[in-house]
């Protein structure tokens, strides 16, 4: 018993060790990578205020604040499916197809819409406040959700097919809207909800770190919790847990970042679902293993997505939600197949 | 017993009487209504007297009647391809837009038109058919290769998935090639470029697709049955299954490349014309006709209306019409018994 523990915490370790190693080197060949090439070595002089003024505009003005989005919002973006897939006992749940993302996009896109033009958007009190229409949207959204799949109890599949329709009523509702925008909005718009990092600044950061930071570590937490609800309602309420409760507060974690993320990122979608099937590969069904992995894998991928979409095509960038989908649509046929 | 047969034959042709009188009405009311109203009158002079000179004239002619009867063809193509599909899957949410179809058609168009912007109308369709094909046969061999077939929350969730992926390729072609405005109308849908090419493209597919429906739609009941039972009657399933989804094909290609994608219509209807005419195909398929054309004419006319003088892509309108009845959907047929 003991030795298969320390084997899974040594592999644990090794496997958060690898990951992190990933995530520096990544980070370096796309802050070098871009319209502008700047090598690796003068990155690092650069970081160390060596560098050019060119350069180092380049770098802490458009390429940091962009990268550092792309890893929060891929951590909070896996860490939401994981705990969704925990939660409601769904492999294929995640917060784009049950429709938490576009319904935060929509309360964004309200936002927008009653509230200000949208080139005023880097108005410090607006950037703090857009998480929170999103975390209001997203809410609304679950409610809705876990409302309509409700019939003396809520079954999975109904769960993700009921998903599926407001996901497909929101997405309508945004287009009526849309188009009574003018142009210039319409077009921001369009490309934001199709995933894209947009308005990359250091103050996205800033209202976006302690999302993360708050609601990462309270994910790790509460883990154990997500163990327990794999062994069935009545076994975990026999350990005294507090079943309804603890899953009230990990859903409202996960959705909370998922809407946090969609206010930053746009609706990034099939990233919360495929990072844990890979973190679970890894590690093993363990949840409090899984959501640390689930954070590095899922920060991975969205910086190496933001990178391709930056340069496959340059000078013309591809939103990183296109990446994703393009990058993880595949995988995700392939999990439906094995699924029963 | 006969009597009853002949009695409830008698009633489901009233109702389709009646629906094809409201169908006519909503035409002429989708005629005269636009960004600027003409009077009914005029309509009738129009289409039987017609006179060049007058502007209202023209305008009905060229524009505002070719756009109906194409609203009438499309509605009615998508309606019955959806029963179609229905019919042969015995799945409750087959339908054009849920499988990913359209999301196929409109990212063949896409690349046609990245790789030949001079195509022609009749190229384009051509294109539609070959991407609805493609996307058709994918969510086919997701459903051979996966375990335990294609259940209705598998079709749900790999139309989903490979409509994801469709978008996301052609959002890149068009990114590439500067081509958002069209792929945009067609993610939208819209009739707005409805003329009289477009009428006589989808009257010639429509004569293909709707006869090649009809003939099969006696086999289609059966099927619908379940598979042993038609093998057991002697009836050739895979030629059956082939010549339904050729007509698919068409009858959802044609709509595609002229009004983009159109979502719902094909999930509504044939659920609504199986609760009104009963099991039988020969009934269900042109009445879902009727039904969606009348449905999307309606459609057509609130997206003209709701935000005057702006148009509202009509597959919004669509898809807030269709997604309760979805929602309904899915918690009695496609969630289990829990």
């Amino acid at each position: 018993m003991t030795t298969v523990k320390i084997r899974k915490q040594k592999r644990f370790i090794w496997a958060m060790i690898t990951l992190s190693i990933l995530i520096i080197v990544m980070f370096f060949i796309s802050l070098s990578t871009g319209v502008i090439r700047i090598a690796p070595m003068e990155v690092i002089d650069t970081l160390l205020h060596k560098g050019t003024k060119q350069q180092a505009l380049i770098l802490f003005d458009f390429r940091l604040p962009g990268i550092v989005l792309a890893l929060l919002i891929g951590a909070m973006l896996a860490v939401s499916g994981t705990i969704l897939q925990g939660v409601t006992q769904n492999d294929l749940a995640d917060p784009g197809i049950l429709g938490i993302n576009t319904g935060a996009g929509l309360a964004v896109v309200l936002y927008i819409y009653f509230f200000q033009d949208i080139l005023t958007l880097t108005g410090l009190q607006s950037i703090y406040l857009m998480p929170f229409a999103a975390l209001f949207g997203a809410i609304c959204a679950a409610v809705l959700i876990y409302l309509l799949a409700w019939k003396s109890g809520v079954n999975p599949i109904r769960l993700v097919l009921v998903g599926i329709g407001v996901n497909a009523g929101f997405s309508a509702i945004l287009t009526i809207l849309q188009l009574k925008m003018d142009p210039q909005n319409y077009r921001q718009v369009t490309v934001w909800l199709a995933g894209d990092i947009w308005n990359a600044n250091w103050n996205f950061v800033l209202a976006l770190l302690p999302w993360a930071f708050l609601l990462i570590p309270i994910g790790i937490y509460k883990a154990k919790a997500l163990d327990v609800f794999n062994l069935g309602d009545e076994v975990a309420a026999g350990l005294g847990i507090k079943v309804e409760k603890e899953r009230g507060i990990l859903l409202l974690i996960a959705v909370a970042l998922a809407g946090a993320a969609v206010a930053a990122g746009g609706a990034i979608a099939f990233l919360g679902l495929v990072v844990p099937h890979i973190a679970r590969k890894l590690i093993g069904p363990l949840h409090q293993l899984i959501i640390p992995i689930s954070t590095l894998i899922g920060a991975l991928l969205l910086m190496v997505a933001d990178t391709i979409g930056k340069n496959i095509l340059a000078p013309s960038e591809i939103p990183v939600g296109i990446v994703v989908s393009i990058l993880s649509a595949p995988y995700f046929i392939y999990l439906l197949m094995k699924v029963k | 017993m006969q009597a009853f047969i002949n009695r409830s034959s008698l009633l489901k042709t009233i109702i389709n009487l009646i629906a094809i009188i409201a169908l006519i009405g909503s035409i002429g009311l989708s005629v005269s209504y636009g960004s600027t109203k003409v009077p009914i009158e005029t309509v009738w002079q129009a289409v039987f007297h017609f006179q060049p000179d007058i502007t209202a004239h023209q305008v009905i002619q060229e524009l505002r009647l070719p756009r109906a009867i194409a609203a009438v063809l499309i509605g009615a193509f998508l309606a019955v391809s959806g029963a179609i599909m229905q019919g042969m899957t015995r799945n409750p949410l087959a339908s054009p837009s849920i499988m990913g179809v359209t999301d196929g058609a409109a990212f063949a168009l896409v690349i046609i038109l990245a790789f030949y912007p001079t195509v022609s109308n009749l190229g384009g369709t051509f294109a539609s058919f070959l991407g609805a094909g493609i996307a058709v046969s994918i969510i086919f061999i997701i459903g051979t290769l996966s375990s335990g077939g294609l259940t209705p929350v598998k079709l749900a969730l790999a139309g989903v998935a490979i409509g994801a992926l469709l978008r996301s390729v052609s959002s890149v072609i068009s990114l590439h090639f500067q081509l958002e405005k069209e792929i945009g109308f067609w993610m939208a849908g819209g009739l707005d470029s409805a003329d009289w090419n477009a009428v006589k493209l989808l009257v010639l597919s429509g004569i293909i697709g709707m006869l090649i429906a009809l003939f099969i739609s006696k086999s289609i009941t059966v099927l619908s049955l379940g598979e042993d039972m038609a093998t057991g009657l002697g009836q050739n399933n895979t030629l059956i299954k082939i010549l339904g989804i050729v007509s698919v094909l068409v009858l959802t290609g044609v709509s595609i490349s002229i009004a983009g994608a159109v979502g719902f219509i094909g999930l509504i209807i044939p659920h609504i014309t199986r609760f009104i005419m009963g099991k039988d195909y020969r009934w269900i398929i042109p009445s879902s006709a009727i039904f969606g054309a009348l449905l999307l004419v309606l459609a057509d006319l609130v997206s003209r209306l709701i935000n005057a003088p702006f148009e509202t892509p009509v597959g919004a309108i669509t898809s807030l019409i269709g997604v309760p009845f979805f929602l309904y959907l899915a918690r009695n047929s496609g969630g289990g018994s829990k």
